[in-house]
């Protein structure tokens, strides 16, 4: 027979300082494990938002990012002839383009921030149909005009709509402003690639883009260029060209978060066994009692892991709650592999909320299992006799 | 001397509650000091960094090359001492993860400016000498092995290509808060390659070294150098050393701040854990407390007893941290190798794990204090835990 869940709840409830205390612990483990998990969910699907599979990236061998390759007009030019670039109303899908770093300096801090500033052509711009102007217009052009990432425009105070930046000798004005659904692009200031060349005086570009006239191709085209003697290029997917771009970012939150966690949760598991074993201590008359009124020793192993499974379980339902919270935030932080700004957003997903459950229930089993076993290990008369 | 045998004798009333405490605390203050290190460890450049010495670089920003021949007008500023220059060269050493700075500068001027590097003149003059020689720091020779004579190869991201270094020297730093991983070689071996491969990025440097005849006038001479190219193909933007490393770390900033926050959050993991502890001690005791009282103690004595308990539990388990921070620090510092060059306990890291070691132990005193004193004798012995 087994002992009702209630015994174990009301238990609980008598000692309300201790499982209050209890639970907080746990619960701030919890929110420390669950906020480290949304930040590196924000920053995937930012990555995964940012890049599309039909696209492929041009870079030059071994660059690793688009603001260290150059690809030279001549080589951009047989990129462009390949046979698998997807050709719309005869226009090709292809976007030969620039980016460069600019310093602009944050409204909060004053400090000058590394800004991508990518240049693009028409085409570069229906090759990413995400991006879309939530504010003013596109650029015209061979204008002197930029549009502004709406993650760059909230915290550059110049960056912003009908605002005006100076760099390469020239005054760029912001004509609108661009949403492209949280991806990396919202942290990006875009303009003519023509233009920008010019004020830069670059004479190659950074990168080629094209869109695929079937996805499958894309293993022809990245052999052919690849093996080309005159081009020393090199093609992937969009969505892999992005995802390696913040792989530093993403190995490092998850590696200390992950580390952090299991050297907190250490605490707060000790803490849910002091909590268990002095239950245990406060209750060996009861324990006495039940055993002898026929409960079976697993009974009694059960009401005690299921008490510290609850606490811990509340503990992680509180720390749930207040990390959902964090959606409301977003983070922006220097990338080290493009060397400049990235900002993505808290993310809470349904596998993250089991996730958390899971690790303050694996807290709760660790905490309890040790004070339940001594609970049901007891001898009938020495459990009475202590009481 | 009465109280601590009573207090030390309370202490171990309950061994296994009191150890798992202890345990607790030991983890939480170990924790706080290595994550307040790995803050320390972020800032370690800047303040290594000295006041008498700028750096000018392109106004756009970082990526954007100046030309050589800034070199000569800087120098005509009043106010400069010494010009250096030098470039960021990136690149693979093996594979991604082996990370370490490696730098193109200018052999007759650089250590000049950087007297912190420590290198014997044999060993300078072996590198002027080699067009592809290289000096590596100590921390870097030891981690990778590299002694004097070895070729270290690269592979080049931001400057394509194969290239060969060869190790003509060794440095050590002035001190523990140098940078000892990285690697300086000869901007003429790295000019003169680019000249046949890239002609366009021929001749162009990074940043610019200056040294001040005097630092506080450093602001004007940023200013003055900044004025000479005004309008030029190249503007620049010259701050001092301090200034340029902190606007680095700004834009990290935001990881900074999360590792802060989160080194105090498990203090307040442990401060529930210690509360609870001695919420429940005192609940055990109340009848105990009720017989102090009628023997004719004060509320004062009870409230030194459950404050000396909560204090001592919180000073042998901060005690134990702080002394586990010095070896797990030094193992994790070799672990992390290059990647934080600078990674020292610092005094303040220690004068905070003790104080929140204190402010664990008095809160956690509070509220269990604050009953036994109100309990009244009647209520207290009839309590039974």
């Amino acid at each position: 027979m087994r002992i009702p869940i209630s015994y174990s709840f009301r238990n609980l409830w008598t000692r309300r300082l201790t499982t209050f205390l209890t639970a907080g612990g746990l619960a701030l483990v919890v929110f420390v494990y669950a906020a480290v998990l949304m930040l590196d969910e924000g920053l995937r699907q930012t990555l995964v938002q940012t890049g599309s599979d039909d696209n492929v990236v041009i870079t030059r061998k071994s660059s690793g990012t688009e603001v260290q390759s150059g690809v030279e007009r001549t080589q951009a030019s047989i990129v462009e002839t390949q046979p698998e670039i997807m050709i719309d109303n005869g226009v090709a899908q292809i976007s030969k383009e620039t980016v460069v770093i600019i310093g602009l300096a944050k409204a909060s801090t004053n400090v000058l921030t590394n800004v991508q500033l990518r240049g693009v052509s028409q085409a570069g711009i229906k090759l990413r149909p995400q991006v879309k102007i939530s504010k003013g217009r596109w650029f015209k052009p061979g204008s002197s005009e930029i549009v502004v990432g709406v993650r760059i425009a909230e915290r550059f105070p110049n960056a912003d709509l009908g605002g005006s930046l100076r760099f390469g000798q020239r005054e760029w004005v912001v004509v609108g402003l661009i949403d492209s659904g949280k991806s990396g692009f919202d942290s990006e200031v875009w303009g003519d690639v023509d233009q920008l060349m010019q004020s830069f005086r670059r004479g190659a570009y950074s990168s080629v883009i094209f869109k695929l006239n079937d996805t499958a191709a894309f293993d022809r085209v990245k052999q052919r260029i690849e093996s080309d003697q005159r081009l020393t290029l090199e093609a992937k997917r969009e969505r892999v060209f992005y995802a390696e771009q913040s792989e530093v970012l993403s190995k490092f939150i998850s590696y200390l978060g992950l580390t952090l966690s299991v050297i907190f949760s250490l605490g707060a598991t000790i803490g849910a066994m002091i909590t268990m074993y002095a239950a245990v201590a406060n209750r060996t008359g009861e324990i006495g009692t039940l055993r002898a009124l026929g409960f079976r020793r697993s009974s009694i192993m059960a009401t005690f892991l299921m008490e510290s499974i609850f606490l811990a379980l509340v503990g992680g339902g509180v720390g749930i709650f207040f990390a959902s919270f964090m959606q409301f935030f977003t983070i922006s932080t220097m990338n080290w592999q493009t060397f400049a700004e990235l900002a993505f957003a808290f993310t809470l997903t349904p596998k993250i909320i089991i996730n958390a459950l899971l690790f303050s229930l694996i807290m709760g089993v660790l905490g309890g299992f040790l004070p339940a076993a001594q609970a049901s290990r007891m001898k009938i008369v020495d459990a009475l006799r202590a009481a | 001397m009465h109280l601590i045998k009573l207090i030390s004798r309370n202490i171990f009333r309950h061994k296994l509650r009191t150890g798992l405490t202890v345990l607790g605390i030991v983890v939480a203050i170990l924790a706080f000091g290595l994550l307040s290190t790995v803050v320390d460890a972020w800032y370690a450049g800047a303040n290594a960094s000295s006041d008498a010495r700028l750096i000018t670089r392109n106004a756009i920003s970082l990526i954007f090359p100046l030309p050589i021949n800034y070199r000569e007008k800087i120098r005509q500023v009043d106010g400069v001492k010494t010009v250096s220059f030098g470039n960021w060269f990136g690149g693979v050493y093996q594979e991604p993860k082996n990370f370490f700075p490696k730098f193109a500068i200018d052999p007759s001027t650089y250590f000049q400016l950087y007297p912190e590097f420590i290198i014997s003149d044999a060993q300078r003059a072996a590198f002027a000498r080699d067009r592809k020689g290289a000096i590596v720091g100590r921390k870097l020779a030891e981690r990778y092995g590299f002694k004097i004579g070895d070729s270290i190869p690269i592979i080049g991201d931001i400057y394509p290509g194969n290239w060969q270094f060869v190790v003509r020297g060794i440095y050590d730093g002035r001190d523990t808060k140098v940078d000892t991983s990285q690697l300086f070689f000869q901007w003429d071996y790295l000019n003169e390659t680019v000249k046949v491969k890239f002609p366009r990025r021929a001749n162009q440097t990074g940043i610019y070294f200056i040294e001040v005849n005097d630092p506080n006038m450093a602001a004007t001479v940023s200013r003055d150098v900044d004025k000479v190219f005004k309008n030029s193909l190249a503007e620049t933007l010259t701050e001092t050393e301090k200034a340029f490393q902190l606007g680095f770390i700004a834009q990290t900033e935001a990881i900074v701040i999360a590792i802060r926050i989160v080194s105090y959050v498990v203090i307040l993991i442990i401060l529930a854990v210690m509360a609870n502890t001695m919420a429940m001690t005192a609940r055990e005791r109340l009848s105990e407390y009720a017989t102090l009282k009628a023997l004719g103690f004060g509320p004062p004595f009870l409230a030194t007893l459950i404050f000396g308990e909560s204090l001592m539990i919180c000073a042998i388990g901060a005690g134990l941290g702080i002394l586990f921070t010095f070896p797990v620090a030094a193992w994790f510092g070799k672990q992390v190798g290059t990647l934080f060059p600078v990674f020292e306990i610092s005094h303040e890291t220690l004068v905070l794990q003790v104080i929140c070691a204190i402010t664990v132990g008095v809160i956690s005193a509070l509220l269990p204090s604050h009953r036994a004193a109100s309990v009244k004798i009647v209520d207290g012995l009839r309590s039974i835990g």
